[in-house]
């Protein structure tokens, strides 16, 4: 078993060694095309025009560069970190919630932002964000993003729209009169543990929290506490999209925490819904494009990083996902179909209002140490589960 | 030619003296599978369980420790492993009770065509997506589903709104209370249940049951005293099914129910979301301890003795 573990060892050295290592900088110049790549994203980032004719920003790209595009769809972030941990990927739509942690696994790689002509037309509010720009260096290209809304029935609330989160948190009675027990959702996932810190920040401001991310003990039992009242108002937890739908046309659902993907998918359905940005602010997510350290395809990937930035894609995927792009042109240049009140609409305004997911870690900025992700996760089953 | 015909039958002749050799060589493969691959990388996962996450940096620490399986009796995760096997036996229990009058009577007087059609019904919903099944169980039990409905219709709304009242079984409709949770296991794990039973079923010489007619049962000793006793084996191994089947899913209790966390959701997301695959491993651990209890116990009352 020794012997074996040594000639593991050896073996695996060996490759290593004779790998050809991007890792220790990045590419520096493009050559043509290798003609395939492999891309993991979330489902209905990559059209080719199959779901929906209109919807295609695959097909001119692959005529143009040759490059035939496979994608691998995930459903989680932390699906998307485990497939680039696999490998045999170029590049991934990675959310905020798993860039860093692939960042700080080496799994992806510096990009040279000179090599992608357009990268000066994205917006200067995503360029350097924290959530890819780390130690001074880009891990990627920007994408898409979009914040969590709060999204209502209409025939509930009437004229008198939900100001605040605490609709979904604390029981009272809505304005149809009857109570919000039983009809309110909120997401299934440990991140929404930061949206109870979110609402603590502006009703608790004693609590001191900077931060939804970094929470010391304090603060994170204090969260955890709003969850559990949360639970008894909640009967069933929201964690795929078109649940949730079905939800609010079936179980006579009144508000939830959403995403503006259902709601223009409620809304397209003639169904009475409509959301706000509560005065407490929204949490939200921002995706990146990241490449793989191993990339095969390094000239595709980067022409392919170049095509997201230039093409119809931003405009065409943000009217499809209602999310927002992260060329600002897009909104308004008419590449694709999106418009400036489209983007108006799915919150490309209120940037500020944001507080974009991140992977909470114990060596936090704001303070000395915060509680780190996986206990989120435990506690939060234990919420859900009435502890 | 004639050195290749010599090297072949000289093959086939050690093979015809010493038949080990050939026995050997034609277990080997699958041994090798079932040991290496099936049960090996199941050992591999179960190691992991013997390992324990880094309270500071969240890392998995690789010394052995039983503090994962300390952490199994934590009041949550306890819940989860008391919520699921007492989920897995009342599906269990429910499917046995529906199964066996279905099964009788297709094994005892369901004939020729009628026999083809009963197989069909019972085979049929297999058939069909999984998933498809629970997301329509799903609209079934909507608060503004077809079942509401009904009740609404008949005027027995009432009786549903008292169920639902109930604590712990009920909710605010059936498709987020338990008892929703429960009604499409039943369903989906059903025919795992009837089939076998009804294989059990069609053993039975009907031989036996009239010697117990003639030496004076009546027909409800017959059921209770010949014929339950020799389809148990049937009724075991579909319990094995459903039990188990119950026990590992992720899928029926996040489409329908209050979304509290089954054991099937909890590996999936311990290991997947939160990296600590050592506490994923210790709950998948739980459904194998639990399953051999449970076959221990079914040998003991001689379940597996007719086979």
């Amino acid at each position: 078993m020794k012997q074996l573990l040594k000639t593991t060892a050896v073996v695996s050295v060996c490759a290593s060694i004779a790998a050809p290592s991007f890792a220790e900088g990045m590419v520096t110049e493009l050559g043509a095309g290798e003609g395939e790549l492999n891309i993991v994203a979330w489902p209905g980032y990559i059209e080719r025009g199959e779901t929906v004719g209109d919807f295609d920003w695959v097909t001119k790209f692959e005529e143009t560069t040759g490059c035939m595009v496979k994608v691998k769809t995930a459903n989680t972030s932390d699906e998307m970190v485990a497939l680039m941990n696999e490998g045999g990927f170029d590049l991934v739509t990675a959310s905020g919630d798993a860039s860093l942690r692939m960042v700080a696994g080496k799994r992806v790689q510096p990009i040279n932002t000179a090599l992608i002509p357009s990268w000066d037309t994205i917006d200067d509010r995503l360029k350097e964000a924290p959530w890819h720009f780390v130690d001074g260096t880009h891990y990627g290209t920007p994408y898409m993003w979009g914040p969590n809304i709060l999204m209502y029935n209409t025939e509930v609330f009437g004229d008198a729209p939900p100001k605040s989160w605490s609709v979904v948190f604390e029981e009272q009675n809505l304005p149809d009169g009857e109570t919000n027990s039983g009809r309110v959702q909120a997401y299934d996932g440990p991140i929404h543990i930061a949206d109870a810190a979110l609402y603590l920040m502006t009703h608790k401001p004693e609590l001191g929290i900077v931060s939804p991310y970094e929470l010391n003990a304090d603060q994170y039992t204090a969260a955890l506490d709003l969850l559990r009242e949360q639970r008894k108002l909640v009967s069933r937890y929201w964690h795929d999209a078109f649940i949730q739908i079905d939800d609010f046309k079936n179980e006579g659902m009144a508000a939830s925490g959403s995403w503006p993907f259902q709601r223009n998918l409620l809304q397209g359905d003639g169904a009475p819904i409509a959301s706000v940005i509560p005065e407490e602010g929204v949490t939200g997510w921002a995706d990146t494009t990241m490449m793989h350290v191993d990339s095969s395809n390094p000239n595709c990937a980067y022409m392919w990083m170049e095509h997201t930035l230039s093409s119809n894609l931003m405009s065409d995927l943000s009217v499809w996902f209602g999310a927002n792009p992260a060329v600002p042109a897009a909104c308004t240049d008419g590449r694709g179909m999106q418009t400036a009140k489209g983007c108006t609409k799915n919150g490309f305004d209120d940037f500020e209002k944001v507080s974009f997911w991140t992977t909470p870690v114990t060596r936090c900025e704001s303070q000395d140490e915060c509680v780190p992700y996986y206990r989120w996760v435990s506690d939060y089953i234990g919420v859900i589960g009435g502890r | 030619m004639s050195e290749t015909a010599t090297v072949s039958s000289r093959i086939s002749d050690s093979f015809w003296r010493r038949p080990t050799i050939l026995l050997l060589l034609l277990v080997t493969p699958p041994l090798l599978w079932l040991g290496i691959v099936y049960l090996g990388s199941l050992f591999a996962l179960l190691a992991q369980s013997f390992f324990s996450i880094d309270e500071f940096t969240g890392l998995v620490r690789y010394e052995f420790t039983l503090k994962t399986y300390a952490e199994l009796f934590r009041a949550s995760n306890f819940d989860i492993l008391v919520r699921t096997i007492v989920m897995a036996s009342a599906v269990t229990i429910a499917s046995a009770i529906i199964a066996f009058p279905i099964a009788y009577y297709a094994a005892r007087y369901a004939k020729g065509r009628w026999k083809a059609v009963f197989y069909l019904g019972i085979m049929l919903p297999l058939w069909s997506s999984y998933l498809v099944k629970v997301y329509s169980w799903k609209l079934i039990l909507a608060k503004e589903g077809i079942l509401n409905w009904l009740f609404e219709t008949l005027h027995l709304s009432w009786i549903l709104q008292a169920y639902l009242a109930i604590p712990v079984v009920g909710g605010n409709s059936l498709s987020v209370s338990w008892t929703g949770t429960f009604l499409v296991f039943v369903y989906v794990w059903l025919p795992f249940m009837i089939l076998p039973v009804q294989a059990a079923l069609e053993r039975v010489p009907p031989s036996m049951l009239e010697a117990s007619g003639d030496l004076g049962a009546s027909s409800s000793q017959t059921l209770r005293h010949v014929i339950l006793p020799l389809a148990l084996p049937g009724i075991i191994a579909g319990s094995i099914f459903t039990f188990s089947l119950t026990m590992g899913d992720y899928i029926i209790p996040q489409i329908v129910g209050t979304s509290a966390r089954m054991i099937g959701q909890a590996v999936y997301q311990f290991q997947g979301t939160a990296g600590n695959i050592p506490l994923a491993a210790a709950f998948a651990v739980v459904p194998i301890f639990v399953m051999g209890i449970y076959l221990t116990l079914a040998k003991r009352a001689g379940a597996f003795d007719a086979l």
